[in-house]
């Protein structure tokens, strides 16, 4: 029998628009949902509402505990009352991204055309750009029609870029952090392992898992693990485990293993009780997809042309992922529309992933850009 | 956002030939002072680009907006016109090449406002003809062999450059270290025997 949704199903809090959705594959969604969590108070002229956009295996839950995994929200860090982000001051809203599978349409969702069943590999080729075309119908569900600020780290940091390409009249400022204008060729190979290894997992059955009440979690966790690795730097994982052993004092047998072996093992095995194979592969797909430069005769600076939104980029010194090249590449494009942007390397040895770590300067810059963002914004 | 903080008497003489609500770039701003004040006492759309990244952070945490880049190599990145006015103070003589810096300078802007330490002072020359060694002062503090600044000039040959490339210099002046003015700006001559750094606002002829 079919089986449509895991065992236990959270209602997450979501708004449905009936209006069809035109995406960049050519198809469409006729109906979708989004699910959001929102922090702090809208002022009554709606003015400081922020969106943040979440990475590749974020969700909405940005500031508190995520009722899946009873984890702290993924950036409670940057987000919250007091924060650089700071819930007091603003508006903040995080919806998860189309393709998700945390509450907002996906491969896990109902089809459209088959009653009873999910979408699965059914579900369309989306992009970064869809997913902000949605996440715009329901900002201008909340009545605001210009956002005081997008800020994302990562995936997050493309729809950052994609909405301040897309709709520059409605972002007064635009964060995107360890980000990049397209995913490299270096990062799309390191994705379509983790994509290799969920398709080679007999549990996968072509995408319907669903309907064999199966879920491809060891392709899952071994796309996780690699992923993982990229996530990190070198000299994080020496100075974490480097080269101890778990409950051993030499690796004589097989069984034995290094420390970070069961580290990552950790890391695949608790990423595939919340995420659905189906949208990883739907979403690295997005990032894949994403060339900010695409289609603009003379490049990335086009894709800016007559911008007025102020811009901070961030990246991180470590950060194999998304390095600072690319940062420098965006805030030159930006130069050449004389943009107003900021642009800082934050000196971290903690790679990619930095963004969601304790990073000080990280987190000074970020409340400093903003409120100086309040200021010409007249917010305060 | 910043308080306002006491700001260097140069940066206080460069404010002073900034029209107000103009856009100001401003090359090697360090934690961003001038621009702070541009924007408070001026209205003005100024930003700031810095070599150094800590003075980078501390700078936007200020909430200003400057960039983290290299005189050299991004000022060709913006757009013709793009400004009213660029700054660089006290930063020429540190740069690889001056000649393309100023170039770039008024290509992006429509004035450049460039100050730097004169190398015609007379205890330069004083220290040079006496001792026979490379001069040490305040402003020059640093070893040959160790210094930033690469590419010393005196106000005399500053003159010559904007001459040969032609520039008109609208406004300039001779000031002491600490940013006084100094009375001479009516001779070249004078002002490069006692002024210990020059002020120049220029623009294409």
């Amino acid at each position: 029998m079919d089986q449509s949704s895991p065992p236990q199903e959270i209602q997450h809090q979501s708004v449905t628009f009936e209006e069809r959705l035109t995406l960049d594959c050519g198809r469409h969604l006729n109906r979708f949902t989004i699910a959001y969590r929102c922090y702090g108070t809208l002022n009554a002229d709606r003015s400081n509402a922020i969106l943040i956009c979440h990475a590749l295996t974020g969700d909405q839950y940005v500031a508190e505990p995520n009722p899946e995994t009873g984890k702290p929200g993924w950036w409670e860090r940057v987000v919250g009352p007091g924060g650089p982000v700071d819930t007091n001051a603003y508006f903040v809203v995080c919806t998860n991204v189309l393709g998700g599978c945390m509450g907002t349409t996906g491969p896990r969702s109902p089809h459209e055309d088959h009653p009873g069943q999910p979408w699965g590999t059914d579900f369309p080729a989306v992009t970064i750009n869809d997913m902000v075309r949605a996440q715009k119908r329901f900002i201008d569900h909340l009545g605001i029609e210009k956002l005081f600020a997008v800020v994302g780290g990562s995936m997050g940091g493309m729809q950052v870029l994609a909405w301040a390409a897309m709709y520059p009249e409605q972002v007064f400022a635009a964060v995107p952090v360890a980000a990049a204008a397209y995913h490299s060729a270096q990062n799309i190979a390191f994705h379509e392992i983790g994509r290799q290894a969920i398709a080679a997992d007999p549990f996968f059955y072509g995408g319907r898992y669903w309907s064999e009440g199966v879920t491809p979690e060891r392709g899952l966790a071994v796309a996780r693990m690699t992923a993982h690795i990229t996530y990190v730097s070198e000299a994080a994982l020496t100075r974490k485990f480097g080269r101890k052993l778990q409950d051993a004092a030499t690796l004589s047998e097989l069984g034995e293993r290094f420390e970070v072996e069961s580290y990552l093992q950790y890391q695949g095995s608790s990423f595939v009780r919340r995420f659905d194979a189906n949208s990883y592969l739907t979403i690295t797909r997005a990032m894949d997809l994403f060339d900010l430069a695409a289609g603009h005769e003379n490049g990335l600076a086009d894709a800016f042309k007559g911008t007025r939104s102020r811009f901070l980029l961030v990246s991180f010194s470590s950060d194999c992922l998304f390095p600072t090249a690319q940062s420098r590449a965006i805030a030159r494009a930006l130069n050449h529309v004389a943009a107003n942007v900021s642009f800082v390397e934050i000196k971290s040895d903690k790679g990619h992933d930095a963004f969601l770590l304790d990073e000080p300067d990280f987190h000074r810059t970020l409340r400093g850009f903003l409120s100086g963002c309040a200021e010409h914004a007249g917010l305060k | 956002m910043t308080t306002q903080k006491k700001m260097r008497l140069d940066l206080a003489l460069i404010a002073g030939m900034i029209a107000p609500r103009s856009r100001v770039l401003d090359i090697g701003c360090s934690d961003g002072t001038l621009i702070d004040h541009l924007f408070r006492t001026l209205q003005c759309d100024a930003r700031g680009l810095e070599l150094d990244m800590d003075a980078v952070t501390q700078a936007v945490g200020f909430g200003l907006p400057v960039m983290q880049g290299d005189a050299d190599t991004d000022l060709a990145t913006y757009p013709d016109g793009a400004f009213d006015y660029v700054v660089l103070s006290r930063t020429l003589q540190a740069v690889e090449q001056p000649r393309e810096v100023l170039r770039q300078m008024l290509r992006i802007g429509t004035h450049a406002i460039v100050s730097f330490p004169n190398f015609g002072h007379w205890s330069l020359r004083l220290q040079l003809l006496l001792n026979g060694r490379m001069p040490m002062t305040k402003t020059w503090s640093r070893m040959w062999y160790e210094t930033p600044n690469i590419h010393p000039c005196t106000i005399q040959d500053f003159f010559q450059l904007c001459k040969a490339d032609g520039y008109k210099v609208e406004q300039w002046l001779a000031a002491d270290d600490e940013g006084a003015r100094a009375p001479w700006r009516r001779f070249p001559a004078l002002a490069n025997l006692f002024g210990e750094q020059g002020l120049f606002l220029l623009r294409k002829a």
